[in-house]
C-alpha cells in the first residue's frame, strides 16, 4: 500500500512553499516600500511642517463651543455683551449674564479657576490667584502693562505696546487702544432655537412645551403655538429656514436628476436592447452614446453644463440627468435583454400590436428591477448631490462651501454635517423599504 | 350561466375602471410633482432652461477650437501636466491602500461570528454608514483650513470614505465566509488575529481585492475632483486654466486627455483583473 514518494513531488512542495512565503513576506514588503516612496514623492513632510494645528484646535472648540463677548470700546466707553458678536445674541443692558458684575463704572468678569477680570474705564486689572495682579493702563500713547514681579513672562501673555492677549482657562483677554474684549467659552451651540430678540428665550424646554400645547396667547394675539414655531424657523442666527429650504433644494436636484434620466433612458433602452432594436447599426449607436454619457465625468458635464445655463440647482439635476442616462440606458437595456419570450408570445396571442405587446408584456417583466435600480441611484444621487451642489452653488453643498469660506462658523459646518449624514440615512432607509416592498410583494 | 358570467364581467370591468382612475391620479399627481420640482429648479437657478438649452454647445465649441489651433503644442502639454497626473493617481492610490487597511479592521469588528468584540457591531456598522455619508468634498474642505492646500487633505478625505465603503463591503464578503476553517484554527488554540489572519483572510481576499481595484477607479476621480476644489494634483491645474479662461483652453483640453484617458485606461485594466480574481474570464 505505501506508495514510494517520488522525489519531484517534496521539491515541487518546497517550490510553492518558498513561493507562498515570499508572497505572504514579498507582497506586504512592496505595499510598504511603495508607501515610504510616495511619502517622499507627494511632499508629505514638508506639508505637515506646513500645517498649522492651532487651526485644527480652533476649528475643534468651535465646532462644540460658543463665546460669549464682553466688548469695551476704549474711545467713548460704549460696552455691549453678545454671543459671538451677533446682533440678535446680544444681552441687553440690564440682562447681563451673572458672571458680569457692574458696579457704577467698574464691570467685574469672573472666569474659571478664580481669575477675574476688573475693567475700571481705562484700567484693567487681571487677577490670576496662582499668578498675581496684573494691571495695563490704556492711554492715548499705548498700554503699560504692570507684571506682580518683573521676572519672565508667563507663556499665556503675549504683550506689546499696542496690544495685551491673555489665553486664559476657558477664556481669553485682549486689550488694544481701542477695544478690551473679554472672551468666556461654553460648551453647546447657544441660541440654536430662540434668539435673545424672541420672548422665549431663556426659558426652559419644560416651560416651552408647557406653553406650546397650554392655553394662553403670544403678545400679539398669536398662540404660542405659532409663535415659537415661526420664531424658531426664522432664528437669524442659524438661518433653519433657509437650511430646510438648501436640503430640500439637495433631495430635489437627486430627485429630478434620478426621476428623469430614468424616463428618457426608457425608450433609449429598447433602441439598445438586441432583441428589440430595429437595426444592429441603431443600436450600435445608443450603446455608444451610453458609453460617452457615461464615461465623461460629472465634473465635466458639471463644468459645461454650468456654462451654459449658470449656477443653481436645474444645473446640478440636468449634469446627474446625463450621467445617469448613460447609467440607466446599459442597465435597462440588459434587462430587457434578459425579458422572457413567452409573455410577449401570450399577449401577442390575444391580438396585442406595437405598444401594447410592450405595454403588457414587456414592461411588467422589467419594471421591478428597473425601479429598483432607480431607487438605488436616487439613494447615492442624494449623496452626489451634496458635492455637485458645492460646484453648481445650490442646495446644502453651497450653504457648506459658504460656510467653510468663512474658517470661523465650524459650528455651522458641524450642523450642516450632521444634517447630511441624517439625509443620506433617511433616503438610504426609505429607498432600502421601498426596494423591498417591490421585491417581496405589497405586504 | 349567462347571468353569472355577466355578474363577473361587470365585476371585472368596475375593478379594471377603478385601477385605471388610481393609477391615472397617480400618473397624474407624480407629473405634477416631477413638473413643479422641475418649476422650482429652474426658477432657483441663474439661467433658464431653453435659453441655456440653445447656448449648450457654445463652451464646448469654443474650446475645441482654440484647441485645434494649437494642436501642434499637445505633446508639450502632456509633458507640463505629467507630473501632476502622477501624484493624482498617487493620492488615489496611497488612499485607496489607507481606507482598504482601514476598512479591513472595520469589517472583522462589524461581522457577527467574527468580531472580537460581538456587543460592538451595532455601532461600528453606524459609525460606517456616518463614514460614507460625509462627501469626501467636505472633509477636504474642512482640512484645508488646517493643512493650507496640498495633498494632505485630500488622503485623509479619501481614505476616510474609502474606509467606510470598503468596510461595508468587505463585511458582506466576510458574512459569506466559511466559519469551520475558524473551529479548526481554534482547535490548536489560535488567537483571535491568527484566526483571522488564516482561517477568514484566504477565503476572502480576491474578493477584497476586487471591490478595493473598483474603489480605486472611483478614487482615481475623487482625487481629481478633490484637486478642482484645491486640494493639489491636475484637477487643481485643471481648475486653474479653466479660470484663466480663453487662450489657456488648449491646456484645459489636454488635461482633460491626459486624465480621461487614464481614467479609461485604469477602468480597463481594473476590470479585467478584476474578472481573472473573481473567476470571470
Amino acid at each position: 500500500m505505501a506508495t514510494t514518494i517520488t522525489p519531484p513531488i517534496p521539491d515541487e512542495i518546497d517550490r510553492l512553499f518558498r513561493r507562498k512565503r515570499l508572497m505572504s513576506l514579498g507582497l506586504p514588503a512592496l505595499v510598504f516600500a511603495y508607501l515610504v516612496v510616495v511619502v517622499f514623492a507627494l511632499g508629505i513632510p514638508e506639508a505637515l511642517d506646513r500645517a498649522k494645528w492651532k487651526n485644527a484646535s480652533i476649528l475643534m472648540s468651535d465646532a462644540i463651543s460658543y463665546k460669549t463677548i464682553l466688548e469695551r470700546q476704549n474711545r467713548g466707553g460704549a460696552v455691549a455683551v453678545s454671543i459671538e458678536n451677533e446682533k440678535s445674541g446680544t444681552y441687553g443692558e440690564n440682562n447681563w449674564p451673572s458672571w458680569i458684575q457692574k458696579d457704577g463704572d467698574i464691570i467685574d468678569v469672573s472666569l474659571q479657576e478664580n481669575i477675574t477680570v476688573s475693567i475700571n474705564e481705562d484700567i484693567v486689572t487681571l487677577d490670576v490667584p496662582e499668578y498675581g495682579v496684573i494691571r495695563t493702563e490704556i492711554s492715548r500713547r499705548g498700554l503699560k502693562t504692570d507684571y506682580p514681579d518683573d521676572a519672565d513672562l508667563p507663556l499665556w501673555v503675549n504683550a506689546s505696546k499696542t496690544r495685551f492677549t491673555a489665553v486664559l482657562p476657558g477664556g481669553r483677554l485682549t486689550i488694544t487702544k481701542s477695544k478690551t474684549s473679554v472672551f468666556r467659552y461654553a460648551a453647546g451651540w447657544e441660541l440654536f432655537f430662540f434668539t435673545m430678540d424672541s420672548p422665549y428665550y431663556g426659558k426652559s424646554n419644560g416651560e416651552i412645551i408647557g406653553m406650546m400645547f397650554g392655553v394662553g396667547e403670544a403678545a400679539d394675539g398669536q398662540s404660542h403655538f405659532l409663535a415659537i414655531v415661526n420664531d424658531v424657523w426664522n432664528n437669524k442666527i442659524w438661518h433653519h429656514n433657509k437650511v430646510a429650504w438648501a436640503i430640500g433644494e439637495t433631495v430635489l436636484m437627486a430627485f429630478l436628476g434620478t426621476v428623469l434620466s430614468a424616463i428618457i433612458a426608457l425608450p433609449l433602452a429598447f433602441l439598445a436592447a438586441i432583441n428589440f432594436s430595429p437595426a444592429k447599426t441603431v443600436r450600435f449607436g445608443v450603446r455608444r452614446l451610453f458609453d460617452f454619457l457615461r464615461g465623461v465625468d460629472h465634473l465635466v458635464w458639471t463644468i459645461i453644463l454650468s456654462r451654459a445655463f449658470g449656477p443653481g440647482p436645474m444645473t446640478g439635476a440636468l449634469a446627474m440627468l446625463i450621467t445617469d442616462i448613460g447609467s440607466f440606458g446599459k442597465m435597462f437595456s440588459e434587462a430587457l435583454e434578459n425579458v422572457d419570450n413567452k409573455q410577449i408570445d401570450g399577449v401577442e396571442s390575444t391580438g396585442a400590436k406595437g405598444i401594447e405587446k410592450y405595454r403588457f408584456g414587456v414592461i411588467p417583466q422589467v419594471m421591478p428591477v428597473f425601479l429598483s435600480q432607480v431607487l438605488y441611484y436616487l439613494e447615492s444621487n442624494t449623496r452626489s448631490a451634496t458635492v455637485i451642489g458645492a460646484i453648481v452653488g445650490a442646495g446644502i453643498g453651497l450653504l457648506l462651501t459658504q460656510a467653510i469660506i468663512t474658517q470661523k462658523n465650524w459650528e455651522e459646518v458641524t450642523y450642516y454635517l450632521v444634517l447630511i449624514v441624517l439625509m443620506v440615512m433617511v433616503m438610504d432607509y426609505v429607498s432600502g423599504k421601498i426596494r423591498g416592498w417591490l421585491i417581496h410583494g405589497s405586504d | 350561466m349567462t347571468s353569472n358570467s355577466n355578474i363577473v364581467l361587470t365585476g371585472y370591468i368596475a375593478e379594471v375602471t377603478r385601477r385605471r382612475l388610481y393609477n391615472g391620479i397617480s400618473l397624474a399627481l407624480f407629473v405634477v410633482i416631477l413638473a413643479s420640482g422641475f418649476a422650482v429648479a429652474e426658477d432657483r437657478n441663474a439661467g433658464g432652461f431653453l435659453a441655456g438649452l440653445t447656448s449648450l454647445g457654445d463652451f464646448p465649441a469654443i474650446v475645441l477650437k482654440e484647441s485645434w489651433t494649437k494642436i501642434d503644442e499637445f505633446p508639450a502639454h502632456f509633458i507640463t501636466y505629467f507630473p501632476a497626473l502622477m501624484e493624482t493617481l498617487n493620492i488615489a492610490a496611497v488612499s485607496t491602500l489607507i481606507g482598504a487597511i482601514i476598512g479591513v479592521f472595520l469589517s472583522f469588528a462589524a461581522t457577527r461570528g467574527l468580531a472580537h468584540y460581538p456587543a460592538a457591531i451595532p455601532y461600528i456598522r453606524r459609525l460606517m454608514d456616518v463614514m460614507r455619508a460625509i462627501p469626501d468634498v467636505v472633509i477636504a474642505l474642512i482640512l484645508i483650513f488646517v493643512f493650507a492646500g496640498g495633498v494632505i487633505p485630500a488622503i485623509i478625505a479619501i481614505s476616510f470614505h474609502t474606509a467606510g465603503a470598503l468596510g461595508k463591503l468587505f463585511s458582506e464578503v466576510n458574512e459569506n465566509a466559511d466559519l469551520k476553517p475558524l473551529d479548526g484554527l481554534a482547535s490548536t488554540g489560535a488567537t483571535w488575529t491568527q484566526k483571522m489572519m488564516f482561517g477568514v483572510v484566504p477565503q476572502v481576499l480576491p474578493n477584497f481585492v476586487s471591490y478595493a481595484l473598483l474603489r480605486l477607479e472611483i478614487n482615481i476621480r475623487a482625487s481629481a475632483i478633490l484637486g478642482f476644489v484645491g486640494a493639489g494634483g491636475i484637477g487643481y491645474e485643471l481648475r486653474n486654466t479653466m479660470t484663466w479662461g480663453q487662450g489657456k483652453y488648449d491646456n484645459a483640453m489636454a488635461i482633460f486627455i491626459l486624465l480621461f484617458g487614464t481614467i479609461i485606461l485604469v477602468d480597463q485594466l481594473s476590470s479585467m483583473l478584476r474578472n481573472r480574481l473573481t473567476g470571470k474570464q
